[in-house]
């Protein structure tokens, strides 16, 4: 398990020099000097089968910034662990040197000026010369690349297309099998059309029709892959049908199934299989529970909550991988068996630096074909920003910020409501707000931003909901996702309570005055699951006040007081 | 799908109603049963006879992914021979309108006592289970599910 430290020795010699430099475009220059596609490659090989993997890629096929989370809160068994961790901690505990390439990616603290010296990252392009180069050092015989899901949903690109932009790069790229979340917001006749039609295998264990209890997809593949077999089962994400609106999708059924888990890994094996992975989309904190639970996992691939850990995380037999989001990292795993059994995993998570890697031309020439429909619409400048816009965190993010202001100022009202989606990528102060950064951030088949009035009781009882479905201390309660974001109104929370007395101190942040029970209030909100829902997409909302103020300026949010973290 | 018919829900109700984004679980207040009114209810059938754990398998979701459908498995664990088989399981909600949800009678021809249905629940509350043994004996399980309003999800 050299490779890892032997980036982070490189790159922190990298920083070191950049440090010194002072940043812009000297510094920047010193760091890439160090930072080269070879440092990210280099690997010590072992066995026969290397599995690569990429997740909640939203849609992202340009490179961009993504600023992990300074607020990612764990609660009951989670609690304190990683990826529970943020900043300090995550580096300390994962031995990442501060300023350095990796603490950039992994890390919020000091984003701004460390985007400068390590500029954005991802691109499928620059993807697609991580996973051609592996295939070249290992063969194609050797190499499974599996997507985690969400690749499907987040640009203005895929949602025109219907998602055809993402399917045609994620073929190009050879993907063997993937498994879904947001990809059935496209609805159960688009998702099975792709699934029955694409290269790669659409793998989801627990999905039912709601009729017969079928399944929908075939839930495990077998692969061959360097004489060895290795099984892919696929979970999507369990809470679909709550988080995301089942009308769309209003046959099937979900769930965890862990039951029928078991079943999948025992046929796997008895059919010969030496590594069995789950191709997860529950979340972290659900795949750690659920390899307490369910015997004779190898790996689990988890996705969901992008969450990017430089190590493994071991729960009895089972490793757990977390390959982050946007295209920022690619995992490698080599994995060796010996006797029919896994007998050794290497890891690393390679990040995705789009000024250190070579672009593939073949990849660059197709995301420009997909993407060139759009292409005048996407680089179109609504306005600019002055602050750094961003969405992770698990109570607020700038990013959502501006879109409540938004909400409030084009919808004339006193509140505001937006939901804790955990996609979209960052930009940073001084940038442009084109089309293309409003949508990354608003791109769903269900954008209405609807207008209406709510008590102050629905309001907190809003408030509680979608806290316990975060805050639950059995992780099986949890859907993933943060507290929906709130325009025009602070509350008090303590993390620590049961449902129904998390949240306090309602206030109407315009007037000081507290939110009363019974006083009906005007709510702007967009997201809504239920069908029907009427008013404009919110990316014109957030468009037409951008427009308006031109420039934009974010105040620090201090409206959400949290306790018993 | 048993369940499905039941006219105007409480749920499309709110759905067309003013709030688009989440619905609210309770609606108008209405009376709901709680845990001593399912206990009322295994009394009226069995008095005040012990209720051992064990023996059930009762499979249910953590989370509903729609109330007006919950689906329920249970199984329970017997021989099902004249001389010891499961005679009747009845499952009970601790929080709708009334407790009682479903009564299956078995035999031993039935060969195993399982059953599967589907159940509208009003709010998040417990299901509870209760098998009667041809030697008159009794065993509960039990376990909570969550109706949540959803939505959200990142």
């Amino acid at each position: 398990m050299v490779s890892r430290r032997e980036f982070l020795q490189a790159t922190s010699a990298a920083a070191a020099i950049s440090v010194a430099a002072g940043l812009g475009p000297l510094g920047r220059a010193a760091a890439q000097q160090r930072l080269s596609q070879a440092d990210i490659l280099r690997f010590e090989p072992t066995g026969t089968v290397t599995i690569l993997h990429v997740t909640d890629i939203h849609a992202q096929l340009m490179p961009l910034h993504f600023r992990e989370p300074s607020i990612n809160l764990g609660v009951g068994a989670a609690k304190g662990q990683p990826p529970h961790l943020v900043d300090a901690e995550f580096r300390a505990h994962f031995k990442v040197a501060a300023g350095s390439a990796d603490a950039f990616a992994l890390t919020s603290d000091d984003f701004v000026s460390l985007a400068k010296t390590y500029g954005k990252m991802g691109g499928m392009d620059r993807v697609a010369t991580l996973v051609k180069a592996v295939r070249a050092e290992r063969g194609d015989d050797k190499v499974l690349l599996l997507d985690g899901g969400d690749t499907w949903q987040g640009s203005w690109s895929s949602l025109q297309s219907k998602a055809q932009d993402m399917v045609d790069v994620m073929s190009a790229l050879k993907t063997d099998a993937m498994v879904g979340h947001w990809e059935f917001t496209l609805g159960a006749d688009r998702v099975k059309e792709i699934a029955d039609s694409a290269s790669f295998a659409f793998l989801a264990q627990n999905i039912r029709d709601t009729e017969w209890n079928e399944p929908v997809f075939a839930p495990r593949k077998v692969f061959e892959k360097g004489g060895v077999k290795v099984a892919v089962i696929g979970q999507a994400l369990p809470r679909t049908a709550i988080a995301n609106p089942r009308w769309m999708f209003p046959a099937w059924e979900f769930g965890i199934r862990e039951e029928e888990i078991q079943k999948q890994v025992d046929e796997a094996r008895a059919e010969g299989a030496a590594v069995v992975v789950l191709l997860s989309h529950d979340g972290f904190d659900v795949d750690r529970k659920l390899a307490t639970r369910v015997k004779g996992l190898d790996v689990i691939l988890t996705a969901h909550t992008h969450d990017a850990m430089p190590g493994l995380v071991r729960v009895g037999e089972t490793v757990l991988v977390g390959s982050g989001s946007h295209g920022k990292f690619v995992s490698r795993l080599d994995i060796a068996t010996s006797g029919g059994k896994v007998s050794d995993i290497r890891f690393k998570l390679m990040p995705v630096f789009s000024d250190a890697i070579a672009p593939d031309a073949e990849m660059a020439a197709l995301i420009a074909k997909v993407r060139a429909p759009y292409a005048a619409d996407l680089s179109r400048e609504i306005g600019r920003t002055e602050s750094l816009l961003y969405r992770r965190g698990n109570f607020n993010g700038s990013f959502d910020d501006l879109i409540c202001d938004a909400m409030l100022s084009q919808r004339d009202a006193e509140i505001a409501l937006s939901p804790g989606f955990r996609w979209g990528g960052t930009l940073l102060p001084g940038d442009a707000i084109t089309w293309e950064a409003i949508t990354n951030a608003t791109a769903i088949t269900y954008p209405n931003c609807y207008r209406n009035e709510m008590t102050g009781a629905q309001l907190k009882e809003i408030l509680e909901d979608v806290a316990d479905n975060i805050f639950h201390p059995d992780p099986y309660f949890q859907g993933g996702g943060d507290m929906v974001r709130i325009g025009g109104m602070g509350y008090a929370i303590d993390i620590g309570k049961p449902m129904g007395s998390r949240i306090s101190g309602l206030t109407h942040l315009k007037s000081g005055q507290p939110i009363e029970a019974a006083k009906k209030y005007v709510v702007a909100g967009w997201a809504s699951v239920n069908e029907g829902t009427q008013g404009p997409p919110i990316w014109d909302v957030v468009r037409n006040h951008v427009a308006a103020t031109k420039t934009v300026t974010i105040k620090p949010n201090d409206a959400v007081k949290v306790t018993g973290a | 799908m048993p369940l499905r018919s039941n006219g105007l829900t409480r749920r499309s109700t709110i759905t067309a109603g003013a709030m688009a984004a989440f619905a609210s679980l309770l609606g108008a207040r209405m009376a709901f049963a709680d845990e001593k009114a399912v206990m009322a209810e295994i009394r009226k059938l069995y008095g005040d006879k012990a209720l051992a754990e064990g023996r059930i398998r009762l499979d249910i979701p953590e989370i509903a992914e729609n109330g007006l459908v919950v689906p329920v498995n249970i199984e329970v664990e017997s021989p099902m021979t004249e001389a010891d088989h499961v005679k009747a399981v009845h499952i009970f909600a601790d929080g709708n309108p009334q407790p009682g949800i479903v009564s299956y009678s078995f035999t031993p021809a039935c060969g195993k006592a399982s059953a599967a249905t589907r159940m509208r629940l009003a709010q998040t509350q417990n299901i509870v289970c209760v098998a009667e043994m041809s030697n008159g004996s009794l065993h509960m399980a039990k376990a909570n599910v969550k109706v949540t309003i959803g939505g959200c999800g990142g």
